[in-house]
This record gives C-alpha cells, structure tokens and sequence, in this order.
C-alpha cells in the first residue's frame, strides 16, 4: 500500500516535472544562464586575441564608481524614467476615457491613438528626426511661422537633446497603455457608476473614487511596463541622437550597447549589465510588494 | 526503367558532388553597405560575374548591414569559430582587428615582385590606414575623403564670383559672411557653411586638423596627440564658426540632414563625404561646384571607408582564393563600375586610366576633386581600441561645439583619457 502510493507519488512527481521541462529549459537556456555568466564575467577583464580573461575581484565595479560617463547616463536614466512614465500614462488614462464614451469617430479616434504603437520606433525616429530637424523641420516650421522664434537644435543643445527623446517615448508608449486601460475601463460594471450618478456624485468624484481605484491592477502592470520600458527602449537613441551630445542623452541600456558592442569591452559591459539587472530587480521587488497591496483585485 | 533512372541521376549526381567538393573553393565574404542606393547589388553583381567565370569558387557574398553592424557580425562569427573568410569593414578597425587577433596579412599571399607592385598601385594615402609593422592588413576597397560642395547660385546672389570656392579657412569665413542671409525678424533662412558634426564629428574635424598641419594618432595606433595646441586651434575654428563668427548654425549639426539642407538651400557649403556625390547630382536643383576642403597651415583631409581583410581562420586555400577575388575585384574594369555606382574613390591610380573612367570624368569633372585631393590626404584617426578612443575625442569635440567645455579643457582631458587606454600598447 505505502510503496504503491510512493510509486504513484513518484510518478506524479516525474510528471510534474516533465510538464516544466520544455519552458524550464527555455528560461534558464535564455535567461538564467546569461544572467548568471553576466555576473560572473563581471569579475573579469575582457579576453582580446591570445590574452585569456583575467579574474580581477572588484576592480570593474571600482572602475565603474569613477566613471564619470556611468554616473551621467545614469541620471540621464533616471530623468527619462521620471519624464516618460508620469506623462504615458496619465496620457493613456485620459485618451482611454475620452475614446470610451459613445460619440462619432471613436472607431477612427481609437485607431489614431493606437498607430505610434504599431509603427517600429526606428521608423518613427526617422520620422522625428526630420520633425526637429532645424530650419527646415517641422517643429522649426511651426514655431518660426506661428510665434516667429528663431531655429532651435532640439538634438544637437545638451539642454534639449534628453528631453527631444523623451517626447518620441511618451508620443509612442501612451496609445499601447490606452488600449489596457480601455480594456479595464470596459470591465468596470456600469451599474457602480450609475448609483454613483443618481447619488449626485459629479465626473470628477465618480474617476477618484470608483474608476480609478478599479484600474488599480491595470496601472500597476502599466507601471511596472513602464518603468521596464524607461531602461529597455533605446532603438530610437541610436537614430536621433547616437547619445550625444557628450552623452547628454545616452541611457544605461545604451552605455551598454556602446561599451560591449562598439568598443568591444565586454568585462565592463557585463559589470554595467549587473547593475541595470540589479536595479530592475528592486524595482520590480518593490513594486509588487509594497504597490501590490494598495491595488483592489476584483 | 525508373529504377535505372533513379540510379543514373543518383550517380550523375554523386560524380559531380564529390568534383565540386575536391575542386571548389567556398568563401564567405561579409560587406557593409554605408551609403544607399545601388552599393549592395553593385557588389552582388560583381560578385555573380566573377563565380561566372570562376566555376572553381564559390563565393557567398552576405550584405551585414552598416559597418558597425559588419564588425559586430565579424567579431561575433569568429568568436563562435565560423568566421567569414574575407570581410570589408572600416579602415580603422584595423588595430582593432589585430588585438582581437581576427585577421592576417595578405603579404604571404602576394609573393615577390608582382605582389609588391600590385600593392604599389594603391594610392599611399590609403595604404597609411593599411598597412603596419610593415605588413598589410587592408586591401583599400570602398575609400572616401570629405570634400566641399557649394551652392552657385547662392555664390551668385551674395555677389560673389560663382566659379571660386573658398581656398583658404579665412576666405571660407570672409565667403560664409557674405552668404548668410538672414529674414525680417533676424532670423537666419541660410547659412554660410555647414560641416556636421553628430555621431562622429571627429572625421570631419581630422580634415581641419590636416590643414592645421598636425596629426591626431601615429602611425603605432599607440598615441594621440589630442591636446595639440594646432588641434586646439583647429577646434578653436570650428567653434568660432558658428560663435564668433556667425557662418555656421550652433550646436551638433545633423550628418543625415545635411545634403537635405544644401538642397533647400538652407546652407550656401557643406562639407561632406563623397560618397554623397551622385546623390547631389541627382537631387541639387541648382548648379553646384566640388572643391578640396580649405587650406590653413597646408591642404589636407582624411581619408575614410572601408578596406577588405583576411580573416584568420581560412585555409590556404581559401586564403588564396580570397586574394585572387580582391584582386579581381579592384582590377580597373571592376573598379571603376563600384566608382560609378557609388561616388567612392578608385583606389588604384591605372583605374582612372581606363576610357570608362576618362568618360565618366569629362561628363562630370567633380569626381576627379577627390582623386586629386588624395595627395594631401592622410590616414584617418585609428588606434588600438579605436571605437573607445574616438568615442572619447568625439565626447570631447561634441562638448565643445555646444559650448559646455572650452576646447583647451576639452581636449586635455579626452588625451588624458586616452593615453589610459592607450598606455598598454606602447
């Protein structure tokens, strides 16, 4: 009895596992593993030609505390972060509320706001590059014949460049976040609504007090995408700006690129990958412990 | 019956494979294509027309994207132990490529006196990126040099004389006053000179350091001279361009932009690669003239592009089939449809010989500015960790240009930069 329900508990077991297997296999061949030779390459010096790798302990993280550029990219990252994900996704709130009450030309509204989503953001940076392209672009058309300002250099003023970007981000991240914000908006029962209406409750109260915290789940994985999206999305850094000027608007994800892929420094690359792991995982830490308990599940 | 003509095709089939495989040749051969338009299936053309008549080599010629995406390809590949076994990629990648210990000199398979006339033939200007320790590593395929191009009828309508290009960087600064104009409201509507300055502004810069008589990098690849007082100097005058003396627009001035901006007549000069030349012919609605950049101390610009490499890893075989290809390839008849085709600079002066070249000259004299500009040209900037370094001397200038460091600071402390990386290599 004991050892037939020990075979039957083995069997079980072995076939829970093989059930895992074919997805295990893919997270540790594509993610674990690369994670953990990152680090591991991160105490190395980078091979070149015949020299081998040396090991040597602390000394790309000492590197990386005094490396000025790191330390520039770095808030560069963290005022990317702070300027995209406020503004996509009050942005998409507001789009997504606007776009789901009845009225002519939803269809067409829903559609235009969901474009830059679709379009590839090496196309859409081609696009922007000739919008603030200076004299004749299109920024510089408007505002010279609208308020008659002289020409600006949105990416070519270290004052501007980051925050050039910064605009192409929010234009093309806020209609992706509508639509899961137009999919919540459309869960939420309209009966709560209507009493709410027939208490006297105006708009303004009924979004705080009913709409809003109902999205709660919905902002929260909107949030935490956006926050994955202000150290993931650099395509369009390589076609606006290549980082420049002096790194005025290069982001760690890009640093990295440069650092691994252009000058060929993979030891340091690795050490600059371990942090932006780092931080992504105390991000995603901290939201999920301390955001998740704020967020009404249904 | 079908049986037998199973086994007939089976054995026909047999034969020819194990002939194909004790006599043919497999190379692969990566190329980046830098510039639009026709580069990509130029090469592939060439490419098919020599397999054509070389039943023996097969060659597979892989378009890798841009050169910094073939370098990545090329590095990734070997270091995955299949590398391609010739590859074109940018001329100052050369150091690079040594360290990384990548590629071998085509010297071994150029033997004698024929060899070394062949590599003779090849304008030295494009040889100083080629060649080192006495060894060549690159066999010069799709050079350029930056030139300038002015607009004539812009000359023409600030009163100046529409044939003469400025000669000297003073008459560049006295001619760009003149053809600034500017509206009403003393907004500028078009501007002197434009010499872009993104990405990599150090190319460019390298033609005004030229002129100013001083060289950025020796000939090792193992010391800058960024911090120059004629480098300072030079730098000095581009600032000045858009500061002191108001020619030029402030900030980075866009590379991709600017033939745009010539066109709309935005800009009376740019200085650009010419590798832009056919483009401008195409698309300039006005009659425009191409001159050698400007003379300070001397004449002088860089060269650019890329060359061809042996990487390690090909047997001899095919080592020398890739060779005999390369020769092939920049053999005048073939050269000068690539020239045609693109803009670039012919590397081998007997090219230029040729009636198809003679032609083409006549029915478009500006191509020979180029050519005739390869005198006072010298090596582009190239060290060991190239892209670090000019990484570093780009920050540099770009800081400058947009006036957050003066160019004295700015470069000290980008040759301080550099000459710790470079320290291991002297």
């Amino acid at each position: 009895m004991t050892s037939h329900r020990s075979v039957r508990f083995r069997r079980d077991w072995i076939h829970g596992w093989l059930l895992l297997l074919p997805a295990m296999v893919f997270l540790f061949a594509f993610t674990h593993i690369p994670a953990i030779t990152t680090i591991i390459n991160s105490f190395y010096s980078t091979p070149r030609g015949r020299r081998e790798a040396k090991f040597l302990g602390l000394t790309n993280y000492e590197r990386l505390l005094d490396d000025a550029v790191f330390w520039k990219v770095l808030g560069n990252n963290l005022w990317f972060a702070l300027g995209t994900i406020p503004m996509s996704v009050a942005l998409a709130i507001v789009m997504a509320l606007w776009v789901n009450d009845k009225m002519a030309g939803r269809g067409f509204l829903r559609m235009a706001f969901f474009t830059p989503t679709v379009l590839p953001l090496i196309a859409v940076a081609n696009i922007w590059l000739f919008f603030y392209t200076p004299g004749f672009g299109l920024i510089d058309q408007l505002t010279s014949s609208l308020f008659g300002w002289s020409s600006v250099n949105w990416l070519g003023d270290p004052a501007t460049a980051l925050n050039a970007v910064i605009v192409v981000t929010v234009w093309k991240e806020a209609g992706f976040f509508m639509i899961f914000y137009l999919a919540a908006l459309q869960a939420i029962p309209v009966t709560l609504t209507e009493a709410a209406r027939i208490e006297g409750a105006s708009r303004w109260t009924i979004f705080w007090r009913i709409t809003f915290p109902l999205m709660m789940p919905t902002t929260l994985f909107v949030s935490i995408n956006a926050v994955i999206n202000s150290f993931r999305l650099v395509d369009h850094i390589f076609i606006l700006t290549d980082g420049g000027p002096d790194n005025a608007s290069s982001l760690l994800l890009f640093y990295i690129y440069e650092t691994a892929f252009r000058f060929w420094e993979t030891g340091y690359g690795a050490t600059l990958t371990v942090v932006l792991l780092l931080l992504l995982s105390l991000m995603a830490i901290g939201q999920f412990f301390l955001f998740d308990r704020r967020v009404h599940y249904k | 019956m079908k049986h037998t003509l199973l086994k007939a095709v089976a054995t026909t089939a047999l034969t020819f494979g194990t002939w194909a495989s004790a006599h043919a040749v497999d190379l692969q051969f990566y190329f980046p294509v830098a510039v639009g338009g026709a580069a990509a299936e130029t090469i592939q053309s060439l490419t098919d027309e020599y397999v054509a008549a070389n039943p023996d080599v097969t060659i597979d010629a892989v378009y890798t994207g841009s050169y910094q995406d073939t370098v990545a390809k090329v590095i990734t590949a070997a270091r995955g132990g299949n590398p391609p076994q010739l590859s074109v990629i940018l001329s100052v990648d050369m150091f690079t490529l040594i360290d990384e210990d990548l590629i071998m000199p085509f010297d071994d398979y150029l033997p004698g006196e024929e060899g070394k006339a062949w590599l003779d033939g090849f304008y030295p200007a494009f040889m100083e990126n080629s060649q080192t320790g006495g060894k060549t590593y690159g066999i010069p395929f799709q050079r350029s040099t930056p030139v300038l191009y002015w607009n004539k009828e812009a000359f023409k309508d600030a009163g100046l004389d529409p044939e003469t290009p400025p000669a000297t960087w003073d008459e560049m600064v006295e001619y760009g006053q003149k053809l600034v104009k500017k509206d009403a409201s003393g907004n500028v509507t078009r501007w002197g000179v434009r010499i872009p300055s993104s990405g990599f502004p150090y190319w460019l810069f390298q033609g005004l350091t030229t002129e100013n008589d001083v060289i950025l990098a020796n000939a090792d690849g193992n010391k800058t001279n960024f911090d120059d007082p004629k480098v300072v100097e030079a730098l000095q005058y581009m600032v000045d361009l858009s500061g002191k003396y108001g020619v030029m627009a402030p900030g980075i001035i866009e590379w991709g932009a600017t033939p745009k901006a010539f066109f709309e007549g935005q800009t009376a000069m740019m200085w650009t690669s010419t590798g832009n030349l056919t483009n401008v012919r195409t698309n300039a609605p006005f009659e425009f003239g191409v001159a050698m950049l400007p003379a300070n101390k001397r004449r002088g610009a860089p060269t650019g592009g890329g060359n061809f490499y042996l990487l390690k890893g090909a047997t001899d075989e095919q080592a020398q089939a890739a060779v005999d290809f390369v020769k092939w390839i920049t053999a005048p008849q073939q050269s000068a449809k690539w020239t045609m085709a693109t803009g670039y600079v012919a590397p081998r002066a007997e090219t230029w010989e040729t009636d198809t070249m003679k032609a083409y000259a006549a029915d478009f004299p500006p191509v020979l500015v180029a050519r005739d500009q390869l005198e006072h040209a010298v090596a582009e900037l190239s060290t060991y960790q190239n892209q670090r370094v000019t990484s570093i001397f780009n920050d540099a200038l770009a800081a400058a240009i947009t006036g957050q460091k003066d160019p004295e600071a700015a470069l000290k402390d980008a040759q301080s930069k550099a000459d710790a990386i470079l320290a291991e290599y002297r």
